[in-house]
């Protein structure tokens, strides 16, 4: 089962002959991903890395039957590949680029709205590590060996520390369902909330780890969910204990300007909603190892 | 406490990095979209600010000092002159002078340029902002008949005295949300198609200049009748400067930390903190974790610093010579966990970055990752005196200990 992408998933590449996308797309099929294709503008009908080229999204759907998508696109030209994967049919798509304009981010979510939520292509990212359903399938740009297969299902918004759980939880013999990157922009296409509802509905998934951070509501909002609507435990980080106000560490999200948005704060409010918390970034693995055998 | 966040309000008076500009820039671009402000002009010297007060002419000036920051005249950054002697007066205190305020932190900003702006008659003072609302992933409006006040306070006393729109960016702003900000800030009727006017140009402001947020604090109405914007503050989105050339340009970089321009001028992100274990790790997540994991283990942070993804040898010898100009830094620590990367390419640039600078402190290296064994083997067999771990817990708390070794030594 996994969420989001299995063994079957059909994969498009976007941004496929660039230096970026290709290594990337390379690393995805290595890995074992249905890659299928690629989309770049104006190359249509090349093949790269025996696979086809295509003009549009509409016509690697129509004629590849792509599912999935992932988008190696520069910044200025992002948002309109992401609102061209929706178009064009794509139900799932991640979008591995930093630095994507706030206002773009907004006129992209508002596209998104318009389509029933049945219908709705599922965003990841932002500026995110991608997604991978170990032994399945990856979509991004992770070490994709440093994950086991397994039932813990990861949602996070940075990568490294992302890895770091991965490898804190294979030293312990426990592996992932699937693990999600949303990014560490402000606006984002999934939050962790929406990550939750899917892992729940996933009868593969046992547990979720959630990986927050400082800044903004999203970390909040998913505990309420998970008091309110999920039967699966779930446990969380949250980084930035040492962040002082009002200054951004490295991701645009990250950073504290309302009340509550602080790491303390955050997990004081989290416990409160029963969510199981990390006591350092270095117990991630051990903390859902001890979840894990009391279920 | 949830009602907070989803307002957002603070953003508006804490922008963080965003990229901010002058009070008389942001009045300047205002103006052009059709928001009224008093006469004023720029002064770089007292003489300046003289001659700018006799071409504004009148018998009331604010000499203003334009700094990188709200509160300013709580801290003294703001001055009512009613004589050319006392705008000289004002300038002289002001120019060179470093100004501290609540949203400076400690070490506060210089003031380098005034304003020198026509005194105005103010008959009431009203709080305007929009600002990008993360939660319902929109620009909100926001607005308060009381004006003058600390708006993060009114929020938590009388939060029913702010009123809040949000705009859907697919239609934009429409003039019946105007007109409802318009009576929520009890404007009269006679002046509802002046304030429409002025609402309506700060958003195209905004929306065409890729503003994360634009605060008027205070609007003010003034006796004859007409909405001026007394003070501006607009904050813009970094990711889109790309295409706001003039932005770009507007950008006063003797405001911004100058080790954080260095850094962004590298293509590393940094923040300078107080502690004084010197950090250098790859991604934002992982570096907030490891600074946690110091804190935890008894020490504190001297920076927060993301190498980013390709951390080449040169851009590895860059951090560590940004890291190590701290002279706070006791100990430095490494902490990279490789995905594209490779840990024998980060142990090359580790092993070449020392070699080249003459390291004072203790340094601590944990590699993870693609490539690991090889990143070990390189420096272990580099003769030089890194310090090693395994994990990340184990990483911290060596760089705690020898920080504390070499304050040991020092007293």
């Amino acid at each position: 089962m996994a969420i989001l992408i299995n063994e079957t998933t059909r994969i498009i590449v976007q941004g496929f002959t660039g230096k970026i996308g290709s290594f990337h797309a390379q690393d995805m099929m290595n890995y074992g991903s249905l890659v299928v294709g690629g989309v770049t503008p104006g190359k249509g009908g090349q093949t790269h890395l025996g696979l086809p080229v295509f003009n549009t999204v509409k016509e690697a759907v129509q004629q590849a039957e792509a599912e999935a998508s992932i988008i190696f696109v520069p910044p200025a030209f992002a948002a309109d590949s992401i609102i061209e994967a929706a178009d064009a049919g794509i139900k799932y798509c991640v979008a591995i680029t930093d630095g994507i304009p706030t206002q773009d981010m907004m006129t992209v979510k508002s596209f998104l709205r318009r389509f029933a939520k049945e219908d709705r292509m599922v965003l990841t990212g932002p500026n995110c590590a991608g997604t991978i359903s170990p032994g399945r399938s990856m979509l991004g740009i992770m070490p994709g060996h440093i994950y086991m297969q397994g039932n813990v299902g990861i949602v996070g918004r940075s990568g490294t520390l992302g890895y770091e759980a991965a490898d804190q939880m294979k030293r312990l013999g426990i592996g992932i369902s699937t693990s999600v990157g949303i990014g560490g922009d402000p606006i984002n296409g999934s939050s962790h909330r929406d990550v939750l509802e899917l892992f729940e509905q996933d009868p593969e998934t046992k547990v979720v780890l959630m990986i927050g951070e400082i800044g903004g509501p999203q970390e909040v909002d998913a505990g309420f969910f998970a008091r309110d609507h999920m039967t699966k435990p779930v446990v969380a980080y949250i980084a930035g204990l040492t962040a002082p106000e009002g200054r951004r560490m490295g991701h645009a999200g990250a950073i504290i300007s309302s009340a509550g948005e602080s790491a303390s704060e955050k997990v004081a409010l989290l416990r409160e909603l029963g969510v199981t918390i990390c006591p350092t970034p270095a117990a991630m693995g051990a903390t859902i190892a001890e979840v894990l055998a009391n279920i | 406490m949830q009602a907070v966040w989803h307002a957002g309000y603070n953003n508006s008076d804490n922008n963080g990095d965003a990229v901010d500009i002058h009070e008389y820039q942001a009045k300047e671009i205002l103006s052009g979209y059709g928001i009224k402000i008093a006469e004023g002009g720029l002064a770089y010297s007292p003489e300046d600010a003289v001659q700018r007060a006799r071409e504004i002419g009148g018998h009331i000036w604010a000499v203003k000092a334009q700094i990188h920051s709200g509160a300013r005249g709580k801290a003294g950054g703001i001055k009512i002159c009613k004589t050319h002697d006392d705008v000289e007066a004002a300038a002289e205190a002001l120019l060179g002078k470093r100004l501290v305020t609540h949203q400076t932190g400690p070490v506060g900003k210089v003031c380098a340029r005034l304003y020198v702006e026509a005194g105005t008659d103010i008959a009431k003072e009203l709080y305007f902002c929009f600002l990008v609302d993360r939660s319902s992933e929109r620009i909100v409006m926001v607005g308060s008949a009381q004006g003058g006040m600390d708006i993060e306070e009114l929020a938590v006393t009388q939060p029913d005295a702010i009123t809040k729109i949000y705009i859907e960016p697919a239609v934009g702003l429409q003039d019946y949300q105007a007109r409802e900000m318009a009576f929520a800030l009890g404007l009269d009727t006679e002046i509802l198609s002046h304030a429409v006017k002025t609402i309506r140009g700060c958003y195209r402001a905004l929306r065409d200049l890729d503003a994360s947020m634009l605060e008027i604090n205070p609007l003010v109405i003034t006796r004859s009748g007409e909405l001026v914007a007394l003070d501006a503050k607009m904050g813009f989105d970094e990711n889109a400067l790309f295409r706001q050339q003039k932005i770009s340009e507007l950008r006063d970089k003797t405001q911004e930390d100058p080790r954080e321009t260095a850094a962004a001028d590298r293509g590393l992100s940094y923040v300078g903190l107080d502690g004084d274990i010197g950090c250098m790790i790859n991604g934002a997540g992982l570096a907030m974790a490891t600074m946690d994991m110091i804190k935890l283990a008894g020490g504190e942070p001297a920076n927060f610093l993301d190498v980013g993804g390709g951390a080449s040898a040169e851009r590895t010898e860059k951090a560590f010579r940004l890291v190590l100009a701290d002279k706070n830094v006791k100990a430095m620590l490494v902490n990279i966990f490789a995905g594209i990367n490779r840990c024998d390419w980060i142990a090359e640039g580790v092993v070449q970055a020392v070699r080249k600078i003459d390291m004072k402190v203790p340094l601590i290296v944990r590699l993870s990752g693609t490539n690991v064994e090889e990143g070990r083997r390189i420096i272990a067999g580099s003769g030089l005196p890194i310090i090693t771990a395994e994990t990340l817990a184990e990483a911290a708390e060596k760089a705690v200990q020898a920080r504390n070794e070499v304050v040991a030594r020092e007293a």
